[in-house]
């Protein structure tokens, strides 16, 4: 099944090809429940034919940005383009935008055929037996044509929520964590079928999930979303590698901050006095000029060294191990350094050297273009723990 | 809502036309039918208020004086004591009755009946079509002085060798059971079908045995059934007439026979007087019992 | 020990249902056995001789048909104004925000919380008070029916409507349905079963009723209103007649839906 773009009726989309004509854009989308802002002024640029993630903690907008950009909630201020064109107060129905809904949402009385079918009825069209077909052939439910929702595994109706809005060869599906109540195996699974099909259609997705593994995996671009503003919008190694905000460093992986200063520059590098010590970081992993900031270091670029070993990098000074764990294939370290912080170190079990012990004395150093450098006036804790 | 001003002055208008339109068909839906209570059962409830204070010495050919004649309620209520009493004793033991016999019946039809549900629940609703009055005079026949049970009662030794069924308390309470039970089994179903069968294989799982699961979970869950049963149940028994006027005799009177005589006779106000009584005990009572079973949901 | 105690628990409450269904069939048993009757005297109400002579001739005693026509009419009407009316309200109070909700929930409650007697008396005491006795007849039991029906149709359409997930309708929105597209494809296919028990119940209240309808029908006779009538004086054996024949029709319907209802599952 390919999805011939040319035949669109009436919406005619002159160009696919030049660029930036599909793409959807919101610009200082707002929208208010009471006095409480669910989605606060939030500016978003989807490129046509990605596979774009929304990403965030629960209860942070995700599904009302979702649901204003498909005409289901009115937004309370700010504006959605779809290709240019202003969409903002379309109905649901005029908009070339579907929706794989958080729970499904399959029509219960009418079978998976019908349910597939539905959208294409609705829009005139008489020759549904066969685009239903390939559809179900491609989501692999062609023998469930027959059967009401009710008698299908989670998996199976997740597939048939999928087929049922793709059939529309819209512009954009909007995706609200559809895998979220799939055990984890099934889940992997469809993360790749989802991708699959993406690549095959060409189609612009939209996924929100909370789950940072699938955002990284599947997406092209991810948008990370906290109480209703888009925190940092990137490819999935940017935003892991270079966190702007103390939010993304720890919602997205893990992260050891620590208060620090900048002292100065140097060439393409700003120099940072982290408690004492001096250390060396990019000026393109710097988000602030001056004054008090938090250094951030991954725990898989913390290196722990025997104290005296020889080095280029940067050194935070010594530390003494307190406790160790043995995960296989890595080694995680927690470590006590002299100013009282507790850092986290993660190796890999390489065998190229022997696991240290509690107690032991060791040195912590790391490459300065693998820190990051955030503003202070941010919580040190935002995102963590949060899912 | 302190919109910012000029710019976004056209969106904030358009956004809040939606929700009114669609407060405004709520209203329209909703119109007929409030109109219709309006008028048929508010009115009248308001009617009745004022009837109950007319003058007493009135009658329907000479027309009623609005006397605020609060003495037809302590009248009525010094008459009638014992009717109101007995009433309420009646229905309570009837709603008692008809929630011990129907809950098992509500539970086996849910969770025993297996493909048979749907046929349990449609004989269950069946004797309503067979007209109320209809089978009250059946069971006056089941009860009757030389029937099978009050012969089968004397040999038992349960009955006196002259004592009889019919006209007891005893038929009463039976005919009160008998014609509510599908008012108190209908809800209970309800309430036990919605119930997660999921949440009881859990309890199981966690250890429950099947009376502590039933206890712990199907009960409590259950209660939104229990609570809309028994007061479907008791508030018409509580009025009812029928049963006591075939099933009984002058012993058995219960309220609802005596608002109905003092209406046949056309005591209005006094009638009036016991009516308003009766439904504001109700209410109140009912107010209590949805408060205490912390149902209010259940509106 | 235990397999017993498992069989026990198992068959105990299936049993007991059994029995308590086989209670609210006593009196029905006796309805059937009283329609084949052939009385010994008029005025004793008891089992005597067979015979079919009452089927043959259902409407032999006075009034008895033309009180069951007057009963259908009413039940009919009553039935279609309450379902509609009853059916508007439970979309209101579910689908749509508005001030006065949950004073409007209330009044819908209320008539549920009344006896019949106060129902009736107070319908009575207005209409004598605004128009007088002469409007007694049809019009006012059928304007006591459709009220006391009413909210019995709100509550079972508003218990399906609330167990019924708003996003279908979102989803079908988002596929290409108008929102009368979407009410009519998907709300109302889905609230239907709702709006059917809702209405089959009206009618068995409706059919049934004889307090309230007793207060408020003047000259006019409904098969209850006959039957309380004979009650006090001789019975005709043709009223069991008339039951029976009611009971086999509600079931006789419900059977043959619910064939239907299986038949259509296998097809597909
Ligand atoms: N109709 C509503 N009325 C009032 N508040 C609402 C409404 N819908 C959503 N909210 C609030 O808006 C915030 C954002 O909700 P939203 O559903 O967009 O979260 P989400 O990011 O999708 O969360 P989740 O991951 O749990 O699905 C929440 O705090 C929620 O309580
Ligand atoms: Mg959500």
């Amino acid at each position: 099944m390919t999805l011939d773009t040319t035949d669109a009726d009436g919406a005619a989309d002159p160009g696919t090809d030049v660029a930036g004509a599909g793409d959807l854009e919101l610009r200082s989308l707002t929208k208010r429940f009471g006095d409480y802002a669910a989605v606060n002024s939030l500016d978003l640029t989807v490129p046509a034919g990605a596979f774009f993630a929304l990403l965030g903690p629960s209860g942070c907008g995700k599904t009302t940005t979702l649901r204003m950009v498909a005409g289901l909630e009115v937004p309370s201020d700010g504006e959605v383009l779809l290709g240019g064109v202003d969409i903002t107060w379309a109905k649901p129905y005029k908009r070339p935008v579907n929706t794989v809904f958080q729970s499904y949402a399959l029509f219960p009385h009418l079978t998976i055929h019908e349910n597939v079918a539905f959208g294409l009825r609705r829009q005139g069209r008489s020759d549904v037996n066969g685009p239903v077909g390939d559809m179900l052939s491609l989501v692999e439910l062609e023998d469930f044509a027959g059967r009401k929702p009710a008698q299908l595994s989670g998996g199976q109706q997740q597939r048939v929520a999928l087929a049922r809005a793709l059939i529309n060869e819209p512009k954009v599906l909007l995706l609200d964590e559809p895998l979220g109540a799939l055990d984890l195996k099934l889940r992997r699974q469809m993360q790749l079928e989802l991708k699959r099909i993406q690549l095959g259609v060409g189609v612009t997705f939209v996924h929100v999930t909370h789950d940072q593994e699938e955002a990284m995996t599947m997406a092209d671009t991810i948008a990370v979303m906290n109480a209703g503003v888009i925190e940092q919008m990137g490819s999935p190694n940017e935003l892991y590698e270079n966190p702007r905000t103390t939010f993304v460093a720890n919602f997205l992986g893990q992260s050891n901050l620590v208060d620090a200063d900048i002292s100065g520059r140097d060439g393409d590098d700003v120099v940072v006095d982290a408690q004492g010590a001096k250390v060396r970081i990019p000026a393109d992993r710097v988000q602030v000029n001056d004054g008090k900031v938090w250094l951030g270091v991954r725990p898989e670029k913390v290196f722990l060294a025997s104290t005296g070993e020889p080095h280029t990098g940067n050194s935070l000074g010594t530390a003494r191990i307190v406790d160790v764990s043995f995960v296989g294939v890595s080694t995680q370290y927690l470590v006590r350094m002299g100013w009282g912080q507790e850092l986290m170190a993660f190796e890999q079990n390489t065998g190229a050297r022997p696991i240290m012990r509690s107690a032991d004395e060791v040195e912590v150093r790391f490459n300065g273009a693998h820190a990051f450098v955030l503003d202070h006036a941010q919580d040190a804790r935002a995102g963590v723990d949060e899912d | 809502m302190s919109g910012p001003a000029a710019s976004t002055a056209t969106s904030t208008e358009t956004s809040t036309t939606t929700p009114r339109k669609r407060r405004s068909i709520g209203w329209l839906l909703l119109l007929p039918g409030a109109l219709w209570l309006a008028a048929f059962f508010v009115t009248p409830l308001v009617q009745l208020v004022a009837t109950s204070l007319y003058d007493p010495n009135g009658s329907v050919e000479a027309g009623y004086a609005m006397t605020w004649s609060w003495g037809n309620y302590t009248e009525a209520l010094d008459f009638y004591s014992e009717p109101f009493i007995r009433g309420f004793v009646y229905a309570g033991i009837a709603t008692v009755l008809c929630l011990l016999i129907g809950y098992p019946l509500a539970y086996a039809i849910v969770f025993k009946a297996g493909r048979w549900k749907n046929l349990m629940l449609v004989l269950v609703i069946a004797p309503f079509f067979t007209s109320f009055l209809v089978r009250t005079l059946a069971w006056k026949l089941i009860l009757a002085d030389n029937g099978f049970v009050v012969s089968t009662f004397k040999t038992l030794g349960l009955v006196d060798d002259d004592g009889r069924l019919l006209a007891t308390g005893f038929a009463v309470v039976a005919g009160l059971t008998y014609n509510f039970l599908p008012f108190m089994v209908l809800p209970l179903y309800a309430s036990l079908e919605r119930l997660d069968h999921r949440l009881i294989e859990a309890a199981g799982d966690l250890y429950a045995s099947p009376a502590q699961g039933f206890r712990k979970v199907t009960l409590p869950l259950s209660m939104p059934g229990v609570v809309a049963g028994t007061l479907l149940t008791f508030i018409p028994s509580a009025g009812d007439f029928i049963n006591s006027q075939l099933l009984g005799d002058t012993n058995q009177t219960m309220i609802g026979n005596s608002i109905q005589t003092l209406f046949e006779a056309g005591s209005y106000p006094a009638a009036s007087a016991l009516s308003v009584t009766l439904m504001a005990l109700i209410i109140v009572m009912v107010a209590i019992y949805i408060r205490r079973a912390g149902t209010e949901e259940l509106l | 020990m235990v397999r017993l105690g498992r069989w026990v628990s198992d068959h105990v409450v299936a049993g007991v249902g059994l029995l308590v269904l086989i209670y609210l069939f006593v009196p029905m048993f006796v309805v059937i056995a009283m329609s084949f009757n052939d009385p010994a005297s008029r005025a004793a109400y008891t089992l005597d001789g067979f015979t079919v002579r009452n089927w043959t001739n259902p409407c032999e005693p006075e009034g008895l048909c033309s009180s069951l026509v007057t009963s259908l009419q009413v039940g009919i009407l009553a039935t279609v104004g309450a379902t509609v009316l009853g059916t508007l309200m439970a979309f209101a109070l579910v689908r749509h925000r508005f001030r006065g909700r949950g004073t409007a929930n209330v009044v819908i409650f209320l008539p549920m919380a009344s006896p019949e007697v106060v129902l009736g008396a107070s319908l009575l005491a207005l209409f004598v008070s605004t128009a007088g006795g002469g409007v007694l007849g049809f019009g006012t039991i059928l304007i006591a029916h459709i009220m006391f029906c009413l909210s019995f149709v709100v509550v079972t359409v508003r218990a399906r409507l609330q167990g019924m997930d708003t996003s279908l309708e979102q989803a079908a929105m988002d596929l290409y349905a108008t929102e009368s597209q979407a009410f009519w494809k998907v709300t109302f296919p889905l609230v239907f079963p709702g709006i059917l028990s809702a209405a089959l119940l009206a009618f068995a209240l409706s059919f049934d009723d004889f307090i309230v309808t007793n207060f408020n029908s003047g000259q006019t006779v409904t098969f209850p209103m006959y039957v309380w009538g004979v009650a006090q004086r001789d019975i005709p054996m043709q009223i069991n007649v008339i039951g029976t024949a009611m009971f086999l029709v509600a079931v006789l319907l419900v059977v043959v839906s619910e064939v239907l209802r299986v038949r259509r599952e296998r097809v597909r």
